[in-house]
């Protein structure tokens, strides 16, 4: 057992290399704003392709680029929707600051997005609420078609604009209409692609950063959650909150 | 045609807790024992550093695939019942040392109530007390009987806990301390004894202290890691099958293991078993394995499963209430308390499995039901098994589930919200029953599983009472926003995890005409065949169901060895 990689001491210096790798404009601190990558341009970026403004170079870098959605314009009706469902704000980043729309797209171009290890075998029948999803679509499928549909929605009730270019309300308008399953669907109802989504955004906002979301742990950082730690033996009874920096699966693995 | 391998006096399917446990107990006889498992090989070296709550709490990698084999699910015999697609309500699990090597380690014993319960709610409580759709039945064992086998499965453990008035009571100490008490346990222990309660530190086989067990194992001090629930441990400190039982039997040099052996049907001719099929995974090739003795562990769903496709037993049906196998399917009944505290902050991010502190004073017959709509009960426990962030994102009701407000709340109350979770009996109700689905298919073409199964007004009543308590005692524990909690409200729902403590199917009892085993798990209608495991359960307690899996499979084994000297049915059909 590799108990000597418990100590914190090797955690705090594995982090702050790391953290200075990761991205360019770390500040240092503990203090979640601190972190934010270039706050100011992600927005705007979301807006135009979904991405963060990044030093070239980083190893990072690489990894900013699609491995499933084919067409630029889904992959950027994807980010601006996983943003109004994890939006950047004072407490700290938004989804796209923390890459969640790459996260989503390598994860549906992996056996995720295949539902590989799901009952998927017919017949399919509707089923009641209590017998659980019975959608014939996988999730590569059903991300497509409600991608679509989201941007086929903006361009219907807001005169032909794409779903990115509208207000933060007029967005918000929009997801609404599919969390309550307002919106017609095939193969799966509004409401379910809607909480695929949500949940999916929620997994690349706090999954290990060695799926591409949760960027330099910033997900973490805004719950103060200090990622796998091996050994809480002193802290256990302690009536005191004890602020951890966060360690990764890098941390552990290298 | 199966290739006929050479015979082997047992074959133990599934090699998890009971598979384990039987397995080592029959191999230090001096028994040759093969063990088929469909998973695959795993050691302890395939827990270190895998804190990834992605790939093991949210996608399941150490449990089963559901693309092979699944089961099919409908509240009444009236619908239509259709596949569990994704896992939810319950993780199982798959792999040499099944489901032990991802369980939280809590572990209780039943009440003696539980053995008895027929008897005893009737000397209670007189005719009446149940409603005669409620089947209960005694299990055909009493708990003076049961209680060695406890106690030997707690010393292989390492168990750590302590007693008190309101816990059944126990022939000897548990064999290591309780674990360390956290903020937040002591809260709810100094608010329960407020209120007049009995709390203690649960049960655990998350050991408070390194420990080396009879069979010469070693368990290590738990580090309060809280990658436990869902994942094995990185420091063998939680027991499981892989560091204890199975070790144990390989060291004899009369245990053997095959993973990817797919079992699909127990052979048997004039009532005696002859051996079981399965599929080699490695090269898709169908064997025949003979054996003196034939024992499946391979949790409840399979178990109930192969004896319906191998057509040993009167299977079920609840319209004349004639035959057996696949009665009694019961649940855990799950309802609670949150509490949302404003100005406290607990280190949640430390936990493990087993952490926790709780009160069986609703537990069993413990309190008076005289005037009460259901019988029974459940514990009421604050457990501590570590909040992970992509799955515990607590708000208060009402907040919305996306957007600026969530993230607030989220992130806001993620250290700040406790929960008290009563894990209620689960009563047999006539209607709820496992057989074989006319429809869908496993990888090989077989019938799944299909499970019938709704909540009860029982059930419904009991979860409602136990939610109450627990928010008496959020209260008391000085919780600003205090939340119901109740996964029994309306129909059982298979998608929201609530307990992997499934039992039933092949249920034990005092005779043929009412249950599958008797109380050596071995089967009435087939002396050569024993069938360990929850699914012997005539219910399910208000408890884990583990250490009563384990009791019973020591006693299993204990059978199985008196049969070998002297082959015969163990017991008097009580018929
Ligand atoms: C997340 C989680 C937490 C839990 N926590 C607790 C807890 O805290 N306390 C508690 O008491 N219980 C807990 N449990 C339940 C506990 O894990 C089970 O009660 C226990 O592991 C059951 O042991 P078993 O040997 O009967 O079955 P399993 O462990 O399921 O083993 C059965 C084995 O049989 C194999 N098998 C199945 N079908 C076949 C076949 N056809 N051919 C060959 N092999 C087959 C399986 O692959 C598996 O390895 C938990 C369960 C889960 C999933
Ligand atoms: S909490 Fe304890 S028993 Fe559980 S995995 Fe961590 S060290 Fe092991």
């Amino acid at each position: 057992m590799s108990e000597e990689k418990k100590s914190e001491g090797l955690t705090r210096r594995e982090f702050i290399r790391n953290g200075s790798f990761a991205v360019g404009g770390l500040v240092g601190g503990t203090l979640l704003g601190s972190f934010l990558i270039n706050p100011s341009s992600s927005t705007q970026t979301a807006s135009e392709n979904g991405n963060g403004d990044h030093d070239h170079g980083s190893s990072d870098d690489y990894m900013r680029a699609r491995m499933f959605f084919k067409r630029q314009e889904d992959f950027r009706v994807l980010s601006a929707a996983v943003e109004r469902i994890f939006p950047e704000d004072e407490i700290g980043p938004g989804a796209v600051s923390l890459a969640v729309p790459y996260f989503i797209d390598r994860q549906l171009a992996g056996s995720w997005g295949f539902n590989a290890r799901e009952y998927m075998d017919g017949p399919f029948e509707d089923g009641a609420e209590t017998q659980g999803n019975q959608s014939a679509l996988n999730r590569r499928d059903a991300f497509l078609k409600g991608v679509r549909l989201i941007q086929n929605q903006a361009k219907a009730n807001f005169e032909g604009e794409a779903y990115y270019d509208l207000t933060d309300e007029q967005q918000d308008e929009i997801l609404e209409s599919f969390e309550s399953g307002d919106v017609e669907m095939r193969g799966m109802s509004s409401s379910q692609f809607f909480e695929l989504l949500r949940k999916a955004t929620l997994r690349g906002v706090y999954s290990d950063p060695v799926y591409g979301g949760n960027l330099n742990m910033d997900g973490w950082r805004m719950k103060q959650y200090p990622g796998g730690l091996m050994n809480n033996m002193d802290i256990i009874e302690d009536e005191e909150f004890h602020d951890i920096e966060p360690v990764s699966l890098h941390d552990h693995h290298t | 045609m199966a290739i006929e391998l050479p015979k082997k006096q047992a074959v133990v399917v599934g090699v998890g807790w009971a598979g384990g446990i039987i397995a080592s107990e029959l191999t230090k006889a001096g028994i040759e024992v093969i063990g088929l498992e469909r998973g695959g090989e795993r050691t302890p070296d395939d827990f270190i550093m895998q804190k990834d709550e992605l790939r093991y709490a949210l996608d399941h990698e150490l449990m089963q695939d559901l693309s092979r084999e699944t089961q099919t699910i409908r509240n009444t015999t009236d619908m239509t019942a259709l596949p569990m697609r994704q896992l939810g309500s319950y993780l199982l699990g798959t792999d040499v040392g099944g489901a032990g090597i991802h369980w939280n380690g809590q572990a209780p014993r039943f009440f003696p109530y539980d053995f008895q319960i027929q008897t005893m709610t009737l000397e209670q409580y007189g005719e009446g007390k149940v409603d005669e759709d409620i089947t209960i039945q005694d299990w055909g064992i009493t708990y003076e009987e049961i209680e060695p086998y406890y106690t030997k499965w707690e010393k292989m453990a390492g168990i750590s806990g302590e007693q008190n008035e309101m816990t059944p009571e126990m022939s000897e100490e548990y064999p290591t301390p309780p674990m360390k008490e956290s903020p937040a346990i002591r809260l709810f222990k100094e608010a329960s004894s407020e209120l007049g309660l009995h709390p203690h530190q649960r049960p655990s086989a998350n050991l408070s202290e390194n420990y080396t067990n009879p069979d010469g194992q070693t368990i290590y001090q738990c580090q309060y890691c809280s990658f436990c629930e869902r994942f094995g441990c990185d420091y063998q400190a939680k027991s499981d099958p892989l560091i204890t039982v199975i070790p144990t039997a390989l060291k004899t040099g009369n245990f053997e293991i095959k993973t990817h052996a797919n079992v699909r049907e127990i052979g048997h001719e004039d009532g005696v078993a002859t051996g079981v099929y399965y599929i080699d995974g490695t090269d898709d090739q169908e064997y025949f394995q003979p054996a003196d003795i034939v024992i499946i562990t391979t949790y409840v769903m399979n178990n109930t499963r192969l004896l319906l496709q191998s057509g040993i037993g009167q299977p079920y049906d609840p319209e004349t209430e004639e035959g057996v196998v696949g009665k009694h399917y019961c649940y855990q009944i799950i309802s609670g308390a949150d509490g949302f505290f404003e100005d406290k902050k607990f280190n949640l991010y430390a936990g493990a499995g087993a952490l926790g502190g709780g009160v069986e004073d609703y537990n069993a017959d413990n309190f008076d039901h005289s005037d009460l709509d259901f019988i029974h009960g459940g514990v009421l426990g604050l457990h501590q098994t570590g909040n992970r962030p992509i799955d515990t994102n607590p708000v208060p009701e009402g907040t919305k589930s996306w957007g600026k407000e969530f993230k607030e709340a989220s992130t806001h109350y993620f250290y700040r919200q406790l929960h008290i979770q009563s894990q209620g009996a689960s009563l047999p109700y006539r209607y709820n029953y496992l057989d074989l689905d006319p429809t869908y298919t496993d990888e090989n073409g077989d019938p799944l599983l299909r499970v019938t199964y709704n909540f009860t007004d029982q059930d419904r009543n009991l979860a409602k009472y136990q939610a109450e308590r627990a928010m008496e005692i959020m209260e008391q524990m000085g919780a600003d926003i205090v939340e119901e909690v109740n996964h029994a409200t309306g129909d059982y729902d298979i998608v929201p995890y609530q307990t992997t403590h499934n039992t039933g199917g092949t249920i034990m009892g005092a005779s043929s005409e009412t249950s599958v085993v008797n109380n050596y798990s071995q089967v009435w209608d087939c002396e050569n065949l024993f069938v360990a495991g929850a699914s012997t359960f005539s219910h399910n307690g208000g408890n884990n169901p583990t250490p009563t899996v384990a009791a019973l499979a020591y006693r299993a084994a204990e059978g199985i060895l008196d049969y070998i000297d002297d082959p015969r049915q163990l017991v008097v059909d009580g018929n």
